[in-house]
Protein backbone atom coordinates (compact mmCIF):
# COMPACT_ATOMS: atom_id res chain seq x y z
CA UNK A 1 0.00 0.00 0.00
CA UNK A 2 1.63 3.11 -0.90
CA UNK A 3 1.85 6.22 1.65
CA UNK A 4 -0.61 8.79 1.15
CA UNK A 5 1.68 11.52 2.98
CA UNK A 6 5.21 11.26 1.43
CA UNK A 7 8.13 13.34 3.56
CA UNK A 8 11.83 13.65 1.68
CA UNK A 9 14.43 14.92 3.72
CA UNK A 10 18.09 14.14 1.81
CA UNK A 11 21.11 14.30 4.14
CA UNK A 12 22.68 16.91 4.56
CA UNK A 13 20.31 19.64 3.91
CA UNK A 14 18.61 22.17 5.68
CA UNK A 15 15.20 21.50 4.00
CA UNK A 16 12.59 18.67 3.66
CA UNK A 17 9.43 18.12 1.23
CA UNK A 18 5.77 16.71 2.38
CA UNK A 19 4.00 15.80 -0.81
CA UNK A 20 0.14 14.46 -0.27
CA UNK A 21 -2.44 13.59 -2.84
CA UNK A 22 -5.64 14.76 -1.35
CA UNK A 23 -9.38 13.01 -2.91
CA UNK A 24 -10.96 17.03 -2.83
CA UNK A 25 -10.91 19.52 -5.82
CA UNK A 26 -8.09 21.60 -5.47
CA UNK A 27 -10.59 24.55 -4.30
CA UNK A 28 -11.69 22.47 -1.45
CA UNK A 29 -7.96 21.46 -0.62
CA UNK A 30 -7.45 25.49 -0.43
CA UNK A 31 -10.33 26.45 1.07
CA UNK A 32 -9.25 24.50 4.20
CA UNK A 33 -6.10 26.39 4.23
CA UNK A 34 -7.89 29.74 3.72
CA UNK A 35 -10.91 29.66 6.18
CA UNK A 36 -10.08 30.58 9.87
CA UNK A 37 -12.56 27.81 11.03
CA UNK A 38 -11.45 25.20 8.47
CA UNK A 39 -7.70 25.26 9.75
CA UNK A 40 -8.92 25.23 13.41
CA UNK A 41 -10.70 22.35 12.66
CA UNK A 42 -7.87 20.26 11.04
CA UNK A 43 -4.35 21.46 12.47
CA UNK A 44 -6.54 20.85 16.23
CA UNK A 45 -5.67 24.98 17.08
CA UNK A 46 -7.21 27.94 17.64
CA UNK A 47 -6.36 30.48 15.20
CA UNK A 48 -6.25 33.94 16.33
CA UNK A 49 -5.66 35.82 13.48
CA UNK A 50 -5.11 34.78 9.67
CA UNK A 51 -4.71 37.42 7.47
CA UNK A 52 -4.78 36.01 3.54
CA UNK A 53 -2.42 38.52 1.88
CA UNK A 54 0.52 39.71 1.34
CA UNK A 55 2.48 40.99 4.32
CA UNK A 56 -0.51 39.51 6.20
CA UNK A 57 0.40 37.67 9.50
CA UNK A 58 -1.50 34.46 11.28
CA UNK A 59 -1.27 32.79 14.84
CA UNK A 60 -2.18 29.90 16.21
CA UNK A 61 -2.58 28.63 20.18
CA UNK A 62 -3.76 25.58 21.37
CA UNK A 63 -4.86 25.05 25.31
CA UNK A 64 -4.62 22.33 27.57
CA UNK A 65 -6.45 22.76 30.75
CA UNK A 66 -6.61 25.84 30.36
CA UNK A 67 -3.09 26.60 30.00
CA UNK A 68 -1.27 27.48 27.03
CA UNK A 69 1.26 24.63 25.19
CA UNK A 70 1.86 25.51 21.72
CA UNK A 71 2.03 28.92 20.24
CA UNK A 72 3.11 29.48 16.37
CA UNK A 73 2.83 32.43 14.34
CA UNK A 74 4.13 33.61 10.64
CA UNK A 75 4.06 35.86 7.81
CA UNK A 76 2.90 35.71 4.69
CA UNK A 77 4.57 36.65 1.83
CA UNK A 78 2.61 35.35 -1.58
CA UNK A 79 -1.10 34.38 -1.36
CA UNK A 80 -2.39 32.94 -4.52
CA UNK A 81 -5.85 31.10 -4.16
CA UNK A 82 -5.75 27.10 -5.88
CA UNK A 83 -1.95 27.80 -6.87
CA UNK A 84 0.04 28.83 -3.66
CA UNK A 85 1.15 30.34 -0.49
CA UNK A 86 4.67 31.35 0.30
CA UNK A 87 4.86 32.13 4.30
CA UNK A 88 7.35 31.72 7.03
CA UNK A 89 6.10 29.93 10.45
CA UNK A 90 7.37 29.89 13.74
CA UNK A 91 6.77 27.46 16.28
CA UNK A 92 6.95 29.95 19.95
CA UNK A 93 9.96 28.60 22.68
CA UNK A 94 10.86 26.10 20.42
CA UNK A 95 14.21 25.46 19.09
CA UNK A 96 13.58 25.11 15.78
CA UNK A 97 13.76 28.62 14.69
CA UNK A 98 11.86 30.48 12.08
CA UNK A 99 11.73 28.59 8.57
CA UNK A 100 10.26 29.43 5.38
CA UNK A 101 7.15 27.52 3.56
CA UNK A 102 6.54 26.94 0.40
CA UNK A 103 2.71 25.32 -0.22
CA UNK A 104 1.99 24.44 -3.67
CA UNK A 105 -1.71 23.71 -4.70
CA UNK A 106 -2.30 21.40 -7.71
CA UNK A 107 -5.10 20.14 -9.70
CA UNK A 108 -4.36 16.77 -10.59
CA UNK A 109 -7.76 15.76 -11.81
CA UNK A 110 -11.60 17.69 -11.58
CA UNK A 111 -11.97 15.73 -8.20
CA UNK A 112 -8.11 15.27 -6.73
CA UNK A 113 -5.27 17.56 -6.05
CA UNK A 114 -1.85 17.20 -4.95
CA UNK A 115 -0.04 19.64 -1.93
CA UNK A 116 3.53 19.71 -1.65
CA UNK A 117 5.32 22.05 1.24
CA UNK A 118 8.96 22.51 1.02
CA UNK A 119 10.13 23.74 4.39
CA UNK A 120 13.64 25.84 4.63
CA UNK A 121 15.40 25.73 8.17
CA UNK A 122 18.24 28.18 9.31
CA UNK A 123 20.21 24.86 9.40
CA UNK A 124 20.29 21.16 9.23
CA UNK A 125 20.86 21.15 13.00
CA UNK A 126 16.98 23.04 13.20
CA UNK A 127 15.26 20.66 10.61
CA UNK A 128 16.85 17.59 13.33
CA UNK A 129 15.29 19.41 16.25
CA UNK A 130 11.69 19.58 14.01
CA UNK A 131 11.83 15.60 13.32
CA UNK A 132 12.56 15.05 16.87
CA UNK A 133 9.33 17.11 18.08
CA UNK A 134 6.65 14.96 17.21
CA UNK A 135 8.29 12.17 18.33
CA UNK A 136 8.93 13.72 21.38
CA UNK A 137 5.82 14.71 21.95
CA UNK A 138 4.26 11.15 21.38
CA UNK A 139 6.54 9.95 24.14
CA UNK A 140 4.96 12.61 26.03
CA UNK A 141 1.34 11.82 25.39
CA UNK A 142 2.26 7.92 25.95
CA UNK A 143 3.65 9.40 29.44
CA UNK A 144 0.10 10.92 30.40
CA UNK A 145 -2.32 8.23 29.23
CA UNK A 146 0.09 6.10 31.73
CA UNK A 147 -0.08 8.81 34.40
CA UNK A 148 -4.08 8.98 33.72
CA UNK A 149 -3.98 5.22 34.39
CA UNK A 150 -2.28 5.28 37.36
CA UNK A 151 -4.17 7.90 38.91
CA UNK A 152 -7.32 5.84 37.92
CA UNK A 153 -5.93 3.14 39.92
CA UNK A 154 -5.15 5.33 43.15
CA UNK B 1 -5.37 3.09 10.31
CA UNK B 2 -3.14 -0.16 10.20
CA UNK B 3 -1.78 -1.01 13.10
CA UNK B 4 0.70 -2.75 11.70
CA UNK B 5 2.27 -0.71 9.58
CA UNK B 6 3.74 2.03 12.25
CA UNK B 7 7.45 1.04 12.05
CA UNK B 8 7.94 2.15 16.30
CA UNK B 9 5.75 -0.60 16.94
CA UNK B 10 7.68 -2.97 14.67
CA UNK B 11 10.65 -2.28 16.50
CA UNK B 12 8.91 -2.19 20.30
CA UNK B 13 9.00 -5.72 20.30
CA UNK B 14 12.32 -7.46 21.35
CA UNK B 15 12.06 -10.48 18.64
CA UNK B 16 11.73 -8.16 15.86
CA UNK B 17 14.83 -6.09 17.07
CA UNK B 18 17.00 -9.27 17.18
CA UNK B 19 15.40 -10.57 13.37
CA UNK B 20 16.64 -7.24 12.53
CA UNK B 21 20.18 -7.50 13.75
CA UNK B 22 20.54 -10.87 12.37
CA UNK B 23 19.65 -9.94 9.21
CA UNK B 24 21.68 -6.93 8.93
CA UNK B 25 24.96 -8.79 8.50
CA UNK B 26 23.71 -10.63 5.53
CA UNK B 27 20.10 -11.98 3.41
CA UNK B 28 18.46 -14.99 5.03
CA UNK B 29 15.78 -17.18 4.36
CA UNK B 30 12.65 -17.37 6.59
CA UNK B 31 13.50 -20.88 7.69
CA UNK B 32 17.56 -19.41 8.13
CA UNK B 33 16.23 -16.92 10.47
CA UNK B 34 13.87 -19.50 11.94
CA UNK B 35 16.46 -21.87 13.05
CA UNK B 36 17.91 -18.57 15.06
CA UNK B 37 14.65 -18.51 17.63
CA UNK B 38 13.32 -20.98 19.82
CA UNK B 39 9.73 -19.82 19.15
CA UNK B 40 7.91 -21.61 16.72
CA UNK B 41 8.03 -20.99 13.14
CA UNK B 42 4.69 -19.53 12.19
CA UNK B 43 5.17 -17.21 15.11
CA UNK B 44 8.42 -16.08 13.28
CA UNK B 45 6.88 -15.69 10.18
CA UNK B 46 4.60 -13.30 11.50
CA UNK B 47 7.28 -11.16 12.65
CA UNK B 48 8.77 -11.34 9.15
CA UNK B 49 5.74 -10.39 8.05
CA UNK B 50 5.57 -7.22 10.36
CA UNK B 51 9.07 -5.99 9.38
CA UNK B 52 8.16 -6.65 5.70
CA UNK B 53 4.55 -4.31 5.57
CA UNK B 54 6.46 -1.48 7.52
CA UNK B 55 9.02 -2.05 5.34
CA UNK B 56 12.05 -2.35 7.66
CA UNK B 57 12.63 -5.89 5.33
CA UNK B 58 12.25 -6.22 1.91
CA UNK B 59 12.20 -10.06 -0.27
CA UNK B 60 14.18 -10.81 -2.63
CA UNK B 61 13.55 -14.15 -4.83
CA UNK B 62 16.63 -15.92 -5.55
CA UNK B 63 15.76 -18.88 -7.30
CA UNK B 64 13.20 -21.25 -5.46
CA UNK B 65 14.00 -19.06 -2.08
CA UNK B 66 12.82 -15.67 -0.65
CA UNK B 67 15.85 -13.48 0.90
CA UNK B 68 14.82 -11.17 3.43
CA UNK B 69 17.38 -8.34 3.56
CA UNK B 70 16.97 -5.03 5.57
CA UNK B 71 16.13 -1.83 3.93
CA UNK B 72 18.59 0.39 4.84
CA UNK B 73 16.89 3.55 3.86
CA UNK B 74 13.89 2.70 6.23
CA UNK B 75 15.84 1.80 9.10
CA UNK B 76 17.73 5.45 8.28
CA UNK B 77 14.30 7.09 8.54
CA UNK B 78 13.52 5.48 11.60
CA UNK B 79 16.82 6.45 13.28
CA UNK B 80 16.12 10.24 11.54
CA UNK B 81 12.86 10.34 13.31
CA UNK B 82 10.90 10.87 10.09
CA UNK B 83 8.59 8.56 10.71
CA UNK B 84 6.39 9.98 13.64
CA UNK B 85 6.66 13.46 11.35
CA UNK B 86 5.56 11.78 8.72
CA UNK B 87 2.52 9.97 11.00
CA UNK B 88 1.85 13.44 12.12
CA UNK B 89 1.54 14.93 9.05
CA UNK B 90 -0.47 11.93 7.63
CA UNK B 91 -2.94 12.01 10.76
CA UNK B 92 -3.51 16.10 10.18
CA UNK B 93 -4.02 15.82 6.66
CA UNK B 94 -6.27 12.75 6.79
CA UNK B 95 -8.80 14.90 9.19
CA UNK B 96 -8.19 17.98 6.34
CA UNK B 97 -9.64 15.52 3.99
CA UNK B 98 -12.76 14.69 6.26
CA UNK B 99 -13.22 18.60 7.75
CA UNK B 100 -13.77 19.34 4.16
CA UNK B 101 -15.82 16.13 2.38
CA UNK B 102 -17.98 17.00 5.34
CA UNK B 103 -18.22 20.91 4.25
CA UNK B 104 -18.64 20.37 0.98
CA UNK B 105 -21.96 17.73 1.76
CA UNK B 106 -23.59 20.58 4.02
Amino acid sequence: MEQKTKINAEEGKQELTITREFDLPVELLFKAYEELELVEQWMGTRVLKLENKKHGSYQFETSHNGQVVFQANGTIHEFVPNQKITRTFEIENAPIGVQLEFLEFVKTTDDTSKLSIQIIYKSERHRAEQLKLPFANGLNMAHDKLQEIINKLK
Amino acid sequence: MNIRRDVFQAIADPTRRAVLLLVASQSMTAGAIASNFDTARPTVSKHLQILTECELLKQEQNGREIYYHLNAKKMKEVADFIEPFRKMWDDRFNKLETVMKNYKNK
